[in-house]
């Protein structure tokens, strides 16, 4: 059996789970909220997309320049109005309202769409494919998710080192109060922070929307791969998030190489292994929860 | 009947101290529950058949909310993945009636054994992770059940399998018998909660949510603790899900290893008050009601549990037995300690 192209294609299938688990580490850095509505509001995005696309007969990339930084504005203002009250020494109160706002939107989507699988199409890319050496063959839509992966991780972490909101963000993740007494305002810091995961979601979202299918309770799946690719990658760090979102792609694909059914499965058996044999990941970094 | 466990102070005229557990409101409290109990018991002689089938969910339902209190209300572990359990649980009995032919009674016992004798292996797993991302890894290890359950075709696949055992039965004696099964494994749920809380795991486990560090150096053993209650949870569910198993004579895997269980349970505690032994009861009966009048409206009936449950969070946070017992501290189970100093003649006074 061939494993150079389903590895090939699991790397970018990674790229994707990296797009995903980026703004849900973002979220725990800086606030330890664990977001369990991420990957619903993916799935809101893409929706968000379908009417956009419906309305104004756009293709989903002009589309995702509109959902974007309206999912950016969703994020900002849930996060100052109700996210906010739930932070505290006590992780329960922002997992129950993440929870419920999960329900609410999957739910909410079976109300005003329907329970069927959607899918947005970019046309002719949504086939393409190039031939790399060694003969194996990628679609251009993948590699193209993959490559912009790589771009925003970078990004983002360029923000985090270089920038006075970076070192905001790792001020009031090291110590709130702190950063209160020298004035800034930890909230505004949560509520940009929030707004960038929210970018990140519905830019991951709609991706994941082209590449494969979507439906109301499709989040939950994304939410997890996310989570996976955190924890294999380990906490508090980006590019071991994007290796933990390669190794969970590449797990994926090549277990689906042998059992065609079984590619979820495989994902999640090699999560278990980093968990009882790397509990931190591969960047070995130690983090407080 | 009421425990009290002096303490003197040598060679000191000192008053002596007496701790009491028992209150005049726990006495009737709990007195008042038992008289429930028994009235319960009488209700299928009372009521028609539907709503004794209603009640066995409610049993159900009451049962993994009391559990899921004890592990995120007590111990500070929110898990999203009681549904690996409830699964196991209404599988083991299909295994355990159908295919080895034993006793229904039995096949619930052995379903919460089976179900305990799993959470061991995956709370290894679980305990690895904390806080938020504790609940999503128990949600991965709920899927991972229900993929491998899936893989055998003897117990259905993933189209299900119908419990044979009982449907011979008249339908009227299996709901009933079915029903009394629910009520009895409820009850025992609740008094072994009651006893747990009492006891020093229950201390222990408060205070190993209230603050590992602390709890550690004080010599409590943290992961013991915590599991130990996990996996008397993972018991109950087993039981909840051999009680959906005995009454609806289906197991489909989409649907007993469905996370909306664990969407319900975290509604009825916070609604009735995490971290109470009181508020799961009412709770339940809040949610078991909302689901008679409002569950034919799917989506937007969850849509409203989610919204309720959200703004009992933000706004009600000890839910409706914490709002109750704010004022005046009410307690139905004697859980408590009362402190009181009484002198040497006998008379006692107020501390």
């Amino acid at each position: 059996m061939n494993l150079l192209e389903p590895i090939v294609q699991g790397i970018l299938l990674g790229g994707l789970y990296a797009l995903f688990a980026a703004g849900l580490s973002l979220m725990f850095g800086v606030m330890r909220i664990v977001n369990l509505a991420y990957g619903d509001f993916a799935v809101l995005a893409a929706y968000g997309s379908l009417v956009v696309i419906n309305v104004a007969a756009v293709n989903p990339l002009v589309a995702l320049v509109v959902v974007a930084p309206l999912m950016a504005v969703l994020g900002y203002v849930l996060q100052r109005t109700v996210l906010q009250r739930t932070l505290g020494a006590s992780p329960l109160p922002s997992l129950l309202v993440t929870f419920g706002l999960s329900i609410i939107i999957q739910n909410a989507l079976l109300l005003f769409g329907s329970a069927d699988q959607q899918r947005l199409s970019l046309g002719a890319i949504d086939t393409a494919s190039v031939e790399l050496p060694f003969g194996v063959r990628v679609g251009v839509f993948p590699l193209g998710v993959f490559v912009l992966a790589v771009i925003l991780l970078g990004i983002l972490s360029w923000i985090t080192a270089r920038t006075q909101y970076g070192r905001l963000v790792r001020a009031v993740s090291d110590d709130p109060d702190t950063v209160t007494l020298q004035g800034a305002n930890p909230k505004i810091i949560y509520g940009v922070a929030t707004a960038i995961a929210f970018g990140l979601v519905a830019i991951a979202g709609v991706a994941a929307g082209i590449q494969t299918s979507f439906s109301p309770s499709s989040g939950s799946m994304l939410l997890i791969f996310a989570f996976e690719a955190v924890i294999i990658g380990g906490l508090g760090s980006l590019w071991g998030t994007l290796g933990g979102a390669v190794i969970l792609g590449v797990a994926q694909t090549v277990g689906a190489a042998f059992a065609p059914a079984q590619q979820i499965l495989a994902g999640h058996i090699v999560f278990l292994l980093f968990l009882a044999f790397l509990p931190n990941g591969l960047s070995r970094r130690k983090v407080r929860a | 009947m009421i425990p009290s466990l002096p303490l003197r102070a040598k060679g000191l005229e000192t008053p002596e101290y007496t701790v009491r557990r028992w209150t005049r409101m726990s006495i009737w409290g709990t007195s008042g529950l038992g008289v429930a109990v028994v009235v319960m018991a009488l209700l299928p002689f009372m009521v028609n058949l539907s709503v004794t089938y209603a009640m066995i969910d409610f049993f159900i339902l009451l049962l993994l909310a009391m559990t899921w209190n004890m592990l995120a209300g007590y111990g500070g572990m929110v898990s999203v993945g009681q549904q690996a359990y409830i699964g196991i649980g209404a599988y083991a009995v299909v295994v355990f009636a159908d295919t080895f032919g034993l006793n229904i009674i039995v096949t619930i016992l052995l379903a919460a054994i089976v179900s305990a004798i799993l959470a061991f292996p995956i709370s290894f797993f679980a305990f690895r992770l904390v806080g938020g991302y504790f609940a999503i890894g128990t949600w991965v290890l709920a899927e991972v059940v229900r993929l491998i359950v899936v893989q055998f075709p003897q117990i259905g696949g993933g189209s299900g399998v119908s419990l044979a055992a009982m449907s011979d039965l008249p339908k009227e004696l299996r709901i009933a018998f079915s029903y009394w099964i629910a009520l009895g494994a409820a009850v025992i749920v609740l008094v072994v909660c009651v006893w747990l809380v009492r006891s020093r795991i229950g201390l222990a486990l408060t205070a190993v949510r209230d603050d590992v560090t602390a709890a550690s150096t004080s010599g409590v053993r943290v992961q013991s603790v915590r599991r130990r209650v996990f996996i008397f949870a993972a018991a109950a569910a087993g039981v909840a899900g051999a009680l959906v198993a005995i009454s609806t004579l289906r197991v489909q895997p989409d649907s007993v290893f469905s996370v909306q269980w664990s969407a319900f349970m975290i509604f009825i505690v916070v609604v009735g008050g995490v971290g109470t032994l009181e508020g799961p009861i009412i709770g339940a009966i809040i949610f078991w009601a909302l689901k008679q009048l409002l569950a034919d409206y799917g989506p937007l009936y969850l849509i409203l549990l989610g919204i309720v449950g959200i703004v009992f969070v933000l706004f009600v946070r000890g839910g409706v037995w914490g709002a109750v017992s704010r004022r005046k501290r009410l307690e139905l189970f004697p859980v408590g300690y009362r402190f009181s100093r009484s002198d040497k003649d006998g008379s006692k006074q107020a501390p």
